[in-house]
């Protein structure tokens, strides 16, 4: 029996998400100076030792890491790798079907990739992505919505994001061979892992 | 489950390497270091600068080991019984971390294959990795 893609607790931060790190340094303003307050030290509000800023816990994004993925991206045909990521989100995952049986002929990968409903939800998908892309910093706030939906309306387990996700980088590395780096790929796994935690966020 | 196809897709695709295991495998596993940091927690004696020995050596093994499953499609439990053993006893490298190699392999096959590596053969190498993993984590407990 092969082995499911079951979510296994790894030493690398919660299952699903990202470790948060902070922008610049530590932003735990106060806890730096000392957890003891001493007598006279009192300029530190200790309520302010206990709430990390925002910035804390967002994702840091470096300035090679924002090039890399704008330079793929800017070479991406939006509408033939949202057909071929979804497509292929099918045929190598095939359960996945689930969520698209009125999506009509799905029986073969032949019928999967030539599925016109199938091309139009991959473009669709990506072009969601690309507004990820435009908003690096605040991809909580650019896929709030997108997943309340996802959980209330259409019922995905959030492990298909991280699936999907997956097979994306599979298509650029395909599409872009010796230029998709090991630079490229490791900022892209790193925004399709960011991606799906954020279309995670809002499951209740 | 491998179908007959899945294994002819594989033996293709393997033969498309042409001598290129090690090439594929230090490849392979210097994404993985780089895009999945934590796995280089195996590795702490390794010199993990780019093109070392050592990555490249380690690289040259593992695809070694994979292409010998391959020629093995038929029984892979006992094609990688040994290394099964290993993992379990001496390595025990938590399972999750075969999903992020299968992941590297898979874009590096990507990325020398183009288009040749299609939807089928994608789906086959997946299969393939999962199934791998499956064997080597089969002792564990």
């Amino acid at each position: 029996m092969t082995t499911p893609h079951c979510r296994v607790t790894t030493a690398w931060g919660p299952p699903g998400g990202p470790v948060p790190v902070p922008a610049n340094g530590p932003r735990w303003a106060g806890l730096a100076q000392g957890i003891k307050p001493g007598p006279g030290s009192g300029s530190a509000q200790p309520r302010a030792l206990l709430q990390p800023s925002r910035a804390a816990t967002m994702v840091h994004w470096s300035a090679e890491e924002k090039q890399l993925i704008a330079s793929v991206w800017g070479r991406v045909s939006v509408e033939e790798c949202g057909a071929e990521a979804l497509a292929r989100l099918l045929i190598v995952y095939p359960w996945t079907q689930r969520f698209f049986s009125d999506f009509g002929n799905l029986s073969s990968p032949t019928a999967i990739v030539g599925n016109p409903k199938v091309r139009a939800h991959g473009k669709k998908v990506l072009t969601s992505f690309g507004e990820a892309i435009k908003n690096l910093d605040n991809l909580k706030g650019t896929y709030s919505k997108l997943s309340e939906l996802h959980c209330d309306k259409l019922h995905v387990d959030p492990e298909n994001f991280r699936l999907l996700g997956d097979i994306l980088v599979v298509v650029l590395a395909a599409h872009f061979g010796k230029d998709f780096t090991p630079d490229c790929q490791a900022a892209w796994q790193k925004l399709v892992r960011v991606v799906a935690h954020a279309l995670a966020r809002k499951y209740h | 489950m491998l179908t007959g196809e899945d294994k002819k897709l594989l033996q293709q695709t393997w033969g498309k390497l042409g001598g290129a295991e090690e090439e594929v495998g230090a490849d392979a596993l210097w994404r993985m270091f780089h895009s999945y940091p934590p796995t280089k927690t195996y590795f702490p004696h390794f010199d993990m600068s780019q093109g070392s020995d050592q990555v490249r050596g380690h690289g040259k093994k593992v695809m070694a080991a994979l292409s010998n499953a391959v020629k093995n499609l038929d029984n892979l439990s006992q094609a990688l019984s040994e290394l099964s053993n290993l993992h379990a006893y001496n390595l025990r490298v938590d399972p999750v971390n075969f999903k992020f190699l299968s992941q590297c392999l898979q874009v590096t096959l990507a990325t020398r294959l183009g288009k040749e590596y299609s939807p089928e053969v994608h789906s086959a190498v997946d299969k393939f990795m999962s199934a791998v993993a499956s064997v080597l984590a089969e002792k564990y407990r």
